[in-house]
């Protein structure tokens, strides 16, 4: 008896100190916050969309839609962030490009084609390539030039988004082809949202990659001391410069999955302010802003989170544009409990009850 | 030293995007490439050597010069639709030598306005970022004998300052449509109102017949009222959050295109039917020529223009104004349509989609 209440009391007192407990218990408090609200909130229903096919929708399914963009973007930005000790802030940008490069080729010269120029992989292999290219850009910088993350990113936040339009010639391409639609939406047959795939295949990706090479190991090392990892022979300047394109990567599945959304782009909205939600997202994984060791389940699950909460927000009718007040509460609460001074206390209050229910046995 | 690599290297991404903007645009008729950089500092440079290169030696003198300054292009499809018309118009071949600079920022326009009188220029052709700090500017403008002319959006300034404005009547536009919804005598109308960025001329006045025509007619109620800030993505997460809920609506109002396009997608995503005769009214605004080929195609019931096309009504003030003659009105509003997907014919959509 006595034996099964330590080892209780220690797995609770494990996955508080766990990273992951952070996200975990954020999710519960939004789930509990619904049930008690509105336990129609956990409702899913099949039906069918407008082309027949079947289709699970309800709330929950359409966090795991929308939430899929920001998950995989998180994936790239949790590296990012660990590596080089700041984070991306162009990514909305860049999403925008990757989009606009995706319909300069599945459309050619005419806005408006009847069927496609080229097939959809050719499209999204060019979105790579060049969201690739702009996150050397950004790598280079920060990497080669020691330029503060953020302020080397700010290049791109500023232009991208002119860029992306430069690109298209400012013109608003329209993909007709209903299969463009199946990245953002359904696949005929299968009732669960496709983005949803894309992400879990993104994350099966990331994860052999960190199992199977020292990606995760030399990111790490480099994140937490930059001179004593090059003493041990590592190219922390390589890393870093990785850590972006990787990041390039994930931007161009994400403006895929922006772009099929709505068959278009608009370049001055789209993935606006995405940039804030996936850094967002690493912050409620509980990785360190200033870099070093990372927890990239926990960066996916705060992705899911924050998408989450914002769909919790739509539902109780909050003003959109009072979002991000919403999310400035829940970083301010973060930055705060993360700061080591309250740590302490809590660890020394911990402390604390722990002896004093030793006294009373 | 960090600081200079840091310095240039900026300096460098700056120019070539600059570069980048202009070759995109070289086809424009007399063109200022400095109109198109980002910060005004960055531009004095090239600006300085390229118009005095382009000049036209010959006609100079029979030629009106005028200097616009716009919004970006890249704001909007409408902002598009409406640096497009003034280029076109704007030209040697109407008489007219035209420069033109960009910038969603106040201080930038006010920096190019007064580079304009500088250089002086015949007419300043102004639409506004913001609708204040334009007193001083203007009377430097009246002081060098330059006229100034509004268009498209507004400014709190002595109206003895300026010639003319031309402008969009947001509230108009809003009782077009609200009227129009009047006109399809529904039984109950239960909307969905997704409104553009809070505080914009163009979401007040389209909110504002729709919201006291809902306070009026006990028939008529709002199921979501919410800002989409003109966004697509926003505005298909809302209306994903209505149908979530399962809550019953048959009209889709949203303040321009793009928002009634993401509600679409959100619709069709649940089955629900829209367009003509079907569950659901769409009725969107602006006039996109996608929207509108949305509504020939009986997707959307109604869109509400939202007029880009402004250089002829610029023209016939400054002809007024050259033959020596004040304009009768200082205000023009434009002639605006609304458009009734029952109605609608293809020489619409290639006359009036932007």
């Amino acid at each position: 008896m006595e034996n099964k209440k330590t080892s209780v009391s220690a797995f609770f007192s494990g996955l508080v100190r766990k990273q992951i407990f952070i996200p975990l218990a954020a999710l519960v408090i939004l789930a509990v916050f619904n049930l008690i609200a509105d336990p129609s909130f956990f409702k899913i229903t099949l039906g069918y969309n407008s082309a027949g096919s079947p289709v699970l929708s309800g709330y929950l399914m359409t966090i795991l839609d929308y939430g899929s963009e920001l998950a995989i973007l998180a994936i790239g930005m949790t590296l990012v962030t660990a590596a080089s000790g700041g984070q991306d802030i162009s990514v909305g940008a860049t999403i925008a490009i990757a989009g606009s490069v995706i319909l300069r080729v599945l459309c050619g010269t005419n806005s408006r084609p009847d069927e496609l120029q080229a097939p959809i992989i050719v499209a999204f292999l060019a979105a790579v390539v060049v969201s690739m290219l702009f996150g050397a850009f950004n790598g280079v910088l920060v990497a080669y030039f020691k330029i503060q993350p953020m302020v080397a990113t700010l290049i791109l936040f500023t232009a991208g988004r002119s860029i992306a339009a430069w690109i298209n010639n400012n013109e608003l391409p329209i993909v007709s082809d209903v299969k463009f639609t199946y990245f953002g939406g359904f696949i005929p047959g299968i009732p669960i949202p496709t983005p949803f795939f894309i992400a879990l295949a993104c994350i099966l990706i990331m994860a052999l990659i960190l199992k199977f090479t020292n990606l995760g190991l030399y990111t790490q090392s480099v994140g937490i001391n930059e001179s004593s990892s090059r003493l041990n022979g590592l190219n922390p300047e390589f890393i870093k410069f990785l850590s972006f394109v990787i990041l390039g990567v994930c931007v161009a599945v994400a403006g895929l999955i922006k772009v099929s959304r709505l068959s278009s782009i608009n370049y001055s909205v789209i993935a606006k302010d995405i940039e804030m939600d996936a850094i967002l997202a690493v912050a409620l994984g509980g990785n360190a802003l200033g870099g070093g060791k990372f927890n990239m389940a926990a960066s996916i699950l705060g992705a899911y989170v924050i998408q989450f909460l914002t769909t919790t927000l739509y539902k109780f009718n909050v003003q959109s544009d009072a979002l991000p007040a919403y999310k400035a509460v829940v970083v301010i609460l973060l930055v705060v409990m993360s700061a080591p001074v309250v740590r302490e206390k809590f660890a020394s209050l911990g402390k604390k009850m722990k002896s004093s229910t030793k006294e009373v046995q | 030293m960090k600081k200079k690599v840091l310095a240039s290297l900026l300096t460098v991404a700056m120019a070539g995007t600059m570069l980048v903007g202009c070759g995109s645009k070289a086809d424009a008729p007399a063109e200022a490439p400095a109109a198109e950089a980002p910060a005004a500092e960055e531009a004095e440079e090239p600006a300085a050597e390229e118009p005095a290169a382009e000049a036209p030696a010959a006609e100079a003198g029979a030629l009106i010069k005028v200097g616009i300054i716009n919004n970006d292009p890249n704001e909007s499809g409408y902002r598009t639709a409406n640096d497009k018309d003034l280029k076109e118009f704007f030209c040697e071949a109407n008489g007219y030598e035209a420069s033109f600079a960009y910038s969603l920022k106040n201080d930038e326009q006010i920096t190019a306005a007064q580079k304009f009188i500088q250089d002086g220029v015949d007419y300043l052709l102004l639409s506004a970022a913001d609708t204040a700090g334009w007193d001083s500017v203007l009377q430097d403008a009246q002081d060098a004998g330059i006229r100034v002319i509004l268009f498209d959006l507004t400014i709190y300034a002595n109206p003895d300052l300026y010639a003319a404005s031309i402008v969009s009547d947001m509230d108009k536009e809003g009782e077009t449509a609200v009227n129009w919804l009047k006109s399809q005598n529904l039984d109950e109308v239960k909307v969905i109102h997704l409104q553009g960025v809070m505080g914009s001329a163009a979401q007040k006045g389209r909110s504002g017949a729709l919201d006291a025509e809902v306070a009026a007619n006990d028939s008529w109620s709002i199921v979501t009222q919410q800002t989409a800030e003109w966004n697509a993505e926003k505005a298909q997460q809302i209306v994903q959050s209505v149908i979530d809920s399962g809550e019953s609506f048959n009209v889709i109002y949203a303040e321009n295109d793009d928002m009634a396009k993401g509600a679409v997608a959100a619709l069709d995503k649940a089955n629900i039917s829209h367009g003509v005769g079907k569950d659901v009214i769409v009725m969107g605004f602006d006039c996109n020529k996608w929207a509108l080929e949305e509504l020939l195609a009986q997707n959307w019931n109604y869109d509400g223009q939202c007029n880009p096309f402004q250089a002829s009504y610029i023209d016939g003030i400054i002809k007024t104004i050259e033959s020596g003659s004040e304009p009768e009105q200082k205000v023009v509003v434009m002639d605006e349509k609304g458009f009734d997907a029952a109605s609608i014919t293809q020489a619409d959509v290639d006359t009036y989609g932007i």
